[in-house]
């Protein structure tokens, strides 16, 4: 079942094409990581699904209802975090969560009851009668977020939600969003960290410049990103450039830190032999190597041609 | 039923907007400080520097200035509705509004209603000062409570004039420029702090069928008395039309800008 599809989707502001036809769907109960370089569409899209505006051209349907012509359908079932923290600053944590919910026309105790749940949720309790003025910023992020679950929403959309989050705060939301989905709820998170794509998708969709360049689960775009990488840390760092000379019959390798080379690897470590031989040959000392996948970040890279 | 539903819900949209921007009031009371600092200032100013030059149809020049003043004060609290709006609609509050499934108009109407209650307070403090400096109304209960009501409503079309243009302008400090374009031009072709009858005569055109002179000048007769009931009728007649052509024109032109800022 699809809760999320996304269908031929532009918006230009101005000369800016900030989406030229989008497709993407998400599975009921999923979650699907957007990922791309700045400026490649992903707030555009992830507004344009929330209705704060319209597109151009295409289709987008949460749910069965469309975001264009049933926005109050839409509405009702969404929650959204947007890359912006957007509360009341001269609130308290906890009126802004109950504004929330009343907004939502719960009745008043039920808002209060529930505000009360997300403020111990999200670790807020101590700070809940403070106004937002005097939150910290990831305190303000957490106090957003819980905003955007006031209504048990089964779709979420999270734009960059972990930003400013300290790695205790990000691990928490992790968890947090673990539980919505094992629950049921649908979440589309756009994200800058690709180990947390990795962590927390069932599926990745790459876009760039508007248009999507990849997708599939996150240990496809690691494959399709090339084999198996060798990394070797030297014994000696000032011997980095003679290693790599020493590989060039085996590939081109890139020096990443002092004294740690990272070498294209394909064919399921068979070369790893002839590596090793040619390094030893060329008396170049190694401390430690390691034959691994390549993470996120280098398919990332790869995708978007950023580095070759 | 079901539109009853509806109805309520609306009602308690606005409610919840209204409340929300009371708070704020309440918890950045300088902005108070500046809807109500300012015509003070002007107040005393005309009262003790330029009162002496001036000379009108009443006794006491306070007499005549009070009333003005009072308009004055709910045109310049009309530029912090703008200025506000657009504040929300930066710092991305506007966005979580849009997101959730509230009535239309309850952002917009929440703030101009918060600012008519907040211009409760400000009349009331003005009137405070006036009579410590000499200002006395003398016909009654039921024609202040109606001059109160002018002036709230007066203030209220003008918060919705504000609004619009907030919507157009988009930052805050170019909504608070563009609001001093219109407030001052109203403010002083009016007849707030001197008879009409002494400007040019191309000047006076303007000033008699300025919305804030027949304001003015129903608040003038409301609170002092009139010898001339019709005039107090025609004037009063011409700030309700102006209220009301004010409110068709520009709720629905600043509801239509907020949907489309985005
Ligand atoms: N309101 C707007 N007016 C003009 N241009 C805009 C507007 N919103 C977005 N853009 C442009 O559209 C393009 C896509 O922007 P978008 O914010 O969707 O990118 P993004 O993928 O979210 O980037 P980031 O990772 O930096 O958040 C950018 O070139 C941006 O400058
Ligand atoms: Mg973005």
């Amino acid at each position: 079942m699809q809760s999320i599809t996304v269908a031929g989707v532009r918006k230009s502001f101005g000369e800016v094409k900030a989406l030229r036809g989008v497709d993407l769907e998400v599975q009921k109960g999923t979650i699907l990581g957007l990922l791309g370089p700045n400026g490649a569409g992903k707030t555009t899209l992830i507004r344009a699904l929330a209705t704060l505006l319209l597109p151009d051209e295409g289709s987008l349907y949460v749910e069965g209802y469309d975001a264009v012509k049933e926005p109050d359908a839409v509405r009702r079932l969404i929650g959204l975090t947007g890359q912006y923290a957007a509360v009341d600053e001269q609130l308290t944590g906890r009126e802004n969560l109950v504004m929330v919910g009343r907004l939502y026309h719960m009745d008043i105790d039920a808002a209060r009851v529930r505000a009360q749940e997300l403020l111990e949720k999200f670790d807020l309790a101590d700070a809940a009668d403070r106004t937002l003025k005097t939150y910290s910023g990831g305190m303000r992020r957490r106090i957003d977020l819980a905003a955007s679950l006031v209504n048990r929403p089964p779709v979420l959309f999270l734009d960059e939600p972990t930003i400013g989050l300290d790695p205790l705060s990000r691990r928490g939301l992790w968890g947090i969003i673990h539980e919505l989905v094992t629950d049921g709820t649908t979440v589309l998170l756009t994200t800058q960290y690709l180990e947390e794509a990795d962590y927390l998708s069932n599926n990745i969709v790459v876009i760039d410049r508007g248009v999507v360049i990849a997708r599939g689960t996150p240990q496809e775009l690691k494959t399709r990103a090339g084999g198996d990488v060798l990394e070797v840390r030297l014994s000696r760092p000032e011997q980095a450039i003679q290693a790599q000379a020493a590989l060039t019959s085996l590939g081109d390798a890139s020096i990443t830190a002092p004294g740690v080379l990272v070498l294209p690897l394909p064919g399921n470590g068979k070369a790893l032999p002839h590596a090793i031989r040619a390094l030893d040959g060329a008396n170049v000392g190694i401390e430690e190597f390691e034959l691994r996948h390549p993470t996120l970040d280098e398919a990332f890279l790869h995708l978007t041609n950023r580095i070759v | 039923m079901k539109n009853a539903q509806a109805f309520s819900s609306q009602i308690s949209d606005l409610l919840v907007m209204v409340e929300r921007n009371l708070l704020r009031y309440v918890r950045l009371p300088q902005l108070l400080v500046f809807s109500t600092i300012q015509p003070i200032m002007f107040l005393l100013l005309f009262t003790y520097v330029f009162g002496g030059a001036i000379l009108t149809q009443y006794a006491s020049y306070i007499d005549f200035l009070l009333p003005g003043i009072l308009v004055q004060s709910v045109l310049f609290g009309a530029l912090q509705t703008g200025a506000g709006l657009v504040e929300d609609l930066n710092k991305g509050l506007v966005d979580r509004f849009r997101s959730l499934p509230m009535a239309r108009g309850a952002v917009l109407g929440g703030r101009t209603l918060a600012d008519m209650m907040r211009n409760i307070f400000v009349i009331l403090l003005m009137i405070s000062v006036g009579y410590m400096i000499g200002f006395r109304a003398h016909e009654g209960f039921w024609n202040a409570l109606t001059a109160f009501t002018l002036l709230l409503y007066l203030g209220f079309a003008f918060s919705w004039v504000s609004a619009a243009i907030g919507m157009l302008t988009r930052t805050v400090e170019a909504a608070q420029v563009a609001g001093f374009i219109w407030v001052f031009p109203l403010v002083f072709t009016s007849s707030i702090f001197v008879p009409v009858n002494t400007m040019p005569d191309w000047l006076q055109f303007f000033a008699r069928i300025n919305p804030v002179t027949v304001t003015a000048d129903s608040i003038r007769m409301l609170l002092l008395g009139s010898p001339d009931s019709a005039e107090l009728a025609s004037k009063f007649i011409a700030a309700f039309v102006w209220i009301a052509i004010l409110l068709v024109v520009f709720v629905p032109l600043a509801v239509r800008l907020y949907r489309r800022s985005s």
